[in-house]
């Protein structure tokens, strides 16, 4: 295996030359973006790259443009596992032929998708994947709605926001069931590895897709994308809204070793009120008028329920 | 070189990023890369821009959250120091302000035609402890 780069601080991670490049077509402000280059940065490796149609692979590949300094493949919404999946495939058997041209560079496998490529449309081939074994990353961008289509909602968007097909009303608050738990099903697989990440902890982000990198196996990488335009904040403010996810615990950092050994990487300091989490952000405004003050309370008990169920897991190291 | 419309392409025609081979693209830094026209970095999304950041580098003490943080890779740092702004490749999201610990700010938001010399003469003075944001932990 290649040496593993070393990035003790930010100012070591800042001599990062990125293989991403600007003038890509995401709207100003995208989390997307901070996460692929956390994601990228963390190695100096050779890539493999895939994305699933999303706003990622649709702004960063318009004709005539590529954002990309990596190989780089895009075939359909559902299948950005199983392209890279199948690259990795192929590189094992030139591999075992002794076929490969520069044999000592190792590349790394790495796909991406957003959450309805993940968490729905490609799901059986994410699956899939895992279950075979490849030797590969997927890192799923939630930003917990269709956005690249105009915010219609995926099993990850939550409840009580509204998207435009859970819009909120007169007679509905919006999305009317919970997030799928992503985490624990990949988990489920018996992956080596997998991790929830948000880009504004950008040191518990590398210090885990290197984690990623190193182990043997499928690698699961859930990472927290607040989106601008779909959550409705001002783009100046993505960090400080993903400050908010992780400080409430809405999105708590943790990961899940061989699925039986729960970590959590992340303890706030302060723990913020779900409540400020939820004001922050347009897509739940409607919320806050006294009828739907219960669903509030609702929110901030799954989000205490959920924290109590990863700390008494990590106790007992299961 | 002239470029092709989209169906001037066979199928299976390969974009490349680079004119020429690079070896080792990862420790290789954008100025030193041979981009072809196809990469978005020859491109521009400059008119995107309402406002625009600009930089003193008298405040700044190079913790690097405004390189980590923007969006498109618009932060020029160098052997640890953050030198300047890819105008090219800034939206204007005006992360890079928010994220800037210093008192004052080192990175501040500016209508898109103000001159920086201008913007640098009327740069805010330090505020007072209390006012002041606590500076961001990484
Ligand atoms: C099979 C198929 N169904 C539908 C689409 C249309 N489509 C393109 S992108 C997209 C939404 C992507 O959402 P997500 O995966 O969450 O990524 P995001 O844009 O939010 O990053 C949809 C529905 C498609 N390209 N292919
Ligand atoms: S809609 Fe959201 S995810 Fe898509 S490019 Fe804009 S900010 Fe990024
Ligand atoms: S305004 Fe946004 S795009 Fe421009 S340099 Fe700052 S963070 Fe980067
Ligand atoms: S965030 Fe501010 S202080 Fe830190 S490197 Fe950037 S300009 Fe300098
Ligand atoms: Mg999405």
């Amino acid at each position: 295996m290649s040496e593993m780069k070393k990035i003790k601080n930010l100012k070591d991670f800042s001599t990062s030359a990125d293989r991403f490049e600007g003038a890509n077509l995401l709207c100003p402000g995208c989390a997307h973006s901070i996460i692929v280059r956390e994601v990228l940065n963390a190695t100096n490796d050779d890539l493999i790259l895939a994305a699933s149609t999303g706003c990622l692979e649709v702004c960063t590949a318009v004709y005539p443009y590529t954002s990309w300094d990596a190989s780089w493949i895009h075939i359909g919404f559902e299948n950005g596992s199983s392209a890279v999946a199948g690259a990795e495939a192929m590189y094992k058997a030139l591999k075992t032929k002794g076929r490969l041209k520069q044999p000592d560079r190792v590349p790394k496998f790495v796909a991406f998708g957003g959450d309805g490529a993940t968490y729905d449309i490609g799901f059986q081939w994410i699956s899939g994947c895992f279950e075979r074994g490849h030797n590969m990353m997927y890192v799923c961008l939630d930003n917990e709605v269709y956005a690249n289509t105009g915010g219609q909602r995926s099993s990850s968007t939550p409840i009580g926001a509204s998207a435009t097909t859970t819009p909120a009303g007169r007679v509905s608050y919006g999305e009317k069931r919970n997030k799928k738990d992503m985490m624990a099903i990949m988990a489920a697989h018996g992956a080596p590895y997998v991790a929830q990440v948000a880009p504004n902890k950008w040191k518990d982000m590398v210090a885990k897709i290197q984690k990623g990198f190193a182990a043997e196996g499928p690698v699961y990488i859930n990472a927290m994308s607040a989106c601008t335009t779909e959550w409705k904040f001002a783009p100046e403010d993505t960090i400080s809204i993903s400050d908010l996810a992780t400080d409430s615990l809405v999105f708590p950092l943790y990961e899940i070793i061989d699925g039986t050994k729960l970590n959590i990487t992340y303890r706030p300091k302060n723990i913020v009120p779900v409540r400020d989490y939820l004001g922050a952000q347009g897509r739940f405004k409607h919320l806050f008028t006294k009828q739907y003050d219960y669903l509030i309370d609702e929110w901030q008990t799954r989000v205490d329920a959920k924290w109590d169920y990863l700390q008494r897991r990590e106790e007992a190291s299961v | 070189m002239e470029k092709k419309g989209w169906d001037g392409f066979e199928i299976g025609a390969m974009l490349r990023t680079f004119d020429g081979a690079v070896s080792d693209i990862a420790t290789t830094l954008p100025e030193n890369r041979p981009y072809s026209q196809s990469s978005s970095f020859t491109a521009s999304v400059a008119d995107w821009r309402i406002e625009k950041p600009l930089f003193n580098k008298d405040y700044c003490i190079d913790c690097q959250f405004c390189w980590v943080y923007c969006p498109d890779m618009s932060i020029i740092s160098r052997d640890k120091k953050m030198i300047g702004i890819d105008f090219d490749h800034c939206k204007g999201c005006g992360i890079c302000v928010q994220v800037c610990p210093t008192n004052p700010k080192s990175l501040l938001m500016f209508p898109e035609q103000k001159d920086e010399e201008s913007a640098l003469a009327e740069w805010p003075k330090k505020e007072k402890k209390d006012q002041a944001e606590e500076p961001k932990e990484d």
